[in-house]
């Protein structure tokens, strides 16, 4: 019998290796660690151009991740994307004159929404909108604001 | 040592089998009785389909006609159930002995024992030294099969084979390839068997010298039918040629000796083209 | 006419194999209340397959992790976007190689065995002899080998993809400079439970399942004799590659759109 147990004990191991694995898999390589398990509430923000935010892509303040793009839509009625932010239930109190806006980790790297706090007593609850945002930097815009700058100097 | 049988005294009733393999036909409307508590040999030269015969009573292979009556009941319209709790009655000794070669020999003796009976294992320990005792190998118990000869695996599967006290048991080749001494143990082993626990024996062989000596019965078969039956005597003082010439061990006769072809000087001043 | 003669009969037989086999698969499923009870040939078959194959899948896992990190690292860097090496690294590994390579692996180390072991039984008259006992041999033999496969399998898979990703790690951050924190922070970022390692499991259980099938079957299905039995394991082996790999293209192209 003393074979058995060897054999249990060799597959006894092998199948904790694999789930210590998947756990791994889950906690060190995949978001699965770093997901907030509480719930959270939900905040529209409206942008002429979303550039390149996803669903999923981070919401900070201060640099701090307070939660994700959930969903993204467009408005027909007003013509503007549509960025619907799922806040942390632990970052409530988020002033309802916060600023947002798209920015762009690294030079490559994918565009998240930046919150800028405002000073105002009341806070941003469930489904309401954040009113002042500021719009993805396209390129080719800012390249041709920087030629039509250059043109009016050497117009001058 | 000739019991007559009576005929209501029949074990295993095959009526009218035919049986094809692929376009070609093994059995051809054959009728084979074997009387309870006798040894039947069924005997016929090599691919006659004596093997595929065992498997179709064993109820592994069903036949295209006929029916096939194991104490009383039909094997192939049994379910599967039944089948199996028949099967539990049924020894079969493989030509290779087909022991589980990951089990030692005692495992492989207490394997029926474990899988069909609630025996305690003191129980089962004892009856399996008893059924190794019957085979005489005892002392090799502990023995893996690989550590086994050829004559002494099939010994241990004789007793794996007897575990349950079946009522019958069929021999598939037990005596090819053995050396004289384990052919003669396995010949008087199947003889003491029979007689001791009334045990319906039933050998498929082509061996004729040792199966004449044991058999009370013996049916010939050649291209899928019954040539002759009788016991072994009569077959081989037997008018018939064929069957004289099958237990005589003849070069030449019915069977030629050479294979169908043009004659010889035909063939070596054949012109090549 | 002959090779439409030719056609019809490779599409009969064909037709007939995968009848055989899906068969075959009803009948181990059958097997599965009798094998809760045995739990035991459960055991020893996750021994064979699952444990004897960690070794070959662990040594795999760590090269192909360290090629990944110095390839990865060779094409990033070119771009400035070092960075992002450790989300290349594990995006790789757990959606396509890990699955993947374990998959040929296992067909190559356990499947071929197993098919061998199922052949010899074959010709071994072993399982005519259980099936003599009134013993299932199709419940007693296969359904354990088919159930360990499909547990082990993803198991195998995850620990190739994790050892991969500490191969990685060691040529990026310990070789070749790439900072730690950066490694694993993007990795965490950007590896998705659900889109990503959830899918590569789903898909190694689904090559678990097919491996395993197949080995059984063309062990099952082999002429019994010496030849048959090679045979048998050299077309486990091929019939395993070409399934995993036009699988995993399918099961790529519904998962990841």
């Amino acid at each position: 019998m003393s074979k058995m147990r060897q054999i249990e004990i060799l597959v006894g191991a092998f199948m904790a290796a694999g789930f210590v694995a998947l756990f791994f898999l889950a906690m060190q390589v995949s978001n699965l660690g770093t997901v907030n398990t509480g719930g959270s509430y939900k905040v529209l923000a409206r942008f002429d151009n979303i550039g390149g935010l996803k669903v999923k892509s981070p919401v900070t303040m201060a640099g701090v991740e307070v939660g994700r793009v959930v969903d993204i839509y467009y408005d027909r009625k007003d013509f503007r994307a549509v960025a619907v932010l799922g806040i942390y239930s632990q970052y409530d109190g988020i002033p309802d004159d916060t600023f947002a806006k798209i920015l762009t980790a690294g030079l490559l790297g994918e565009q998240y929404v930046g919150l800028d706090p405002g000073g105002s007593d009341q806070v941003l609850g469930d489904g309401s909108e954040i009113p002042i945002t500021q719009s993805a930097l396209v390129l080719e815009e800012i390249i041709g604001q920087f030629i039509y700058g250059k043109a009016q100097e050497g117009a001058n | 040592m000739i019991r007559q049988p009576r005929a209501k005294d029949t074990l295993v009733r095959i009526r009218d089998l035919t049986f094809h393999r692929g376009t070609r036909a093994i059995f051809e409307g054959v009728d084979i009785e074997i009387p309870r508590g006798a040894v039947t040999a069924i005997m016929g030269p090599s691919g006659s389909g004596k093997t595929t015969l065992l498997k179709l009573i064993g109820g592994q292979l069903t036949p295209d006609a006929g029916r096939i009556e194991v104490d009383g009941q039909d094997v192939h319209a049994l379910s599967t159930r039944d089948l199996y709790r028949l099967r539990m009655r049924m020894g079969m000794l493989f030509q290779s002995g087909a022991l589980l070669t990951d089990l030692s020999v005692f495992d492989n003796v207490a394997y029926p024992l474990r899988e069909h009976t609630r025996l305690t294992p003191s129980m089962i320990r004892k009856l399996v030294l008893l059924k190794l005792e019957a085979v005489g190998l005892r002392g090799a118990h502990q023995l893996m099969p690989s550590e086994l000869s050829g004559g002494m695996a099939r010994r241990v599967a004789l007793a794996r084979a007897i575990a349950l006290d079946p009522m019958m048991i069929m021999y598939d080749e037990p005596f090819t390839g053995q050396d004289p001494i384990s052919m003669g143990v396995l010949v008087q082993l199947i003889r003491r068997l029979n007689d001791a626990a009334r045990i319906t024996s039933v050998i498929v062989s082509h061996d004729v010298a040792e199966t004449s000596q044991i058999a009370d019965l013996i049916y010939v078969i050649s291209n899928g039918r019954v040539i002759e039956s009788g016991p072994p005597q009569t077959l081989h003082d037997s008018g018939g040629e064929w069957t004289r010439q099958f237990m005589q061990g003849l070069a030449d006769g019915p069977v030629p000796f050479h294979y169908p072809a043009p004659e010889l000087a035909l063939d070596l001043f054949r012109r090549l083209v | 006419m002959e090779w439409l003669a030719t056609l019809g009969r490779r599409g009969l037989s064909l037709s007939a194999r995968l009848g055989r086999a899906s068969l075959l698969m009803l009948a181990m499923l059958r097997g599965l209340p009798a094998l809760l009870r045995r739990p035991r040939l459960l055991l020893e078959q996750l021994l064979s397959v699952g444990v004897l194959t960690v070794l070959i899948v662990a040594v795999s896992g760590i090269f192909v992790g360290m090629v990944l990190g110095l390839q990865g690292h060779y094409i990033l860097s070119r771009f400035g976007a070092e960075a992002t090496l450790g989300v290349m690294v594990a995006a790789s590994l757990v959606r396509e190689l890990g699955p993947v390579v374990t998959a040929l692996l296992y067909a190559g180390r356990a499947g071929s065995a197993m098919s061998a072991e199922i052949g010899l039984m074959k010709a071994t008259e072993q399982l005519s002899g259980l099936e003599m006992m009134a013993v299932n041999p199709e419940h007693r033999v296969l359904t354990p080998r088919l159930i360990a496969g499909i547990i082990s399998m993803p198991l195998l898979a995850a620990m190739f993809s994790v050892l991969g990703v500490y191969g990685g790690w060691f040529v990026g951050v310990g070789l070749l400079g790439v900072d730690e924190g950066t490694y694993w922070a993007q990795m965490q970022s950007q590896i998705d439970w659900n889109d990503d390692v959830l899918n590569g499991v789903i898909k190694s259980v689904v090559f678990g399942v097919v491996c395993t099938w197949i080995a059984i079957f063309q062990g099952y299905e082999c002429v019994p004799t010496s030849e048959g039995v090679s045979r048998a394991t050299t077309r486990t082996v091929v019939h395993s590659s070409l399934a995993v790999l036009g699988l995993d293209f399918v099961l790529t192209a519904m998962m990841f759109d």
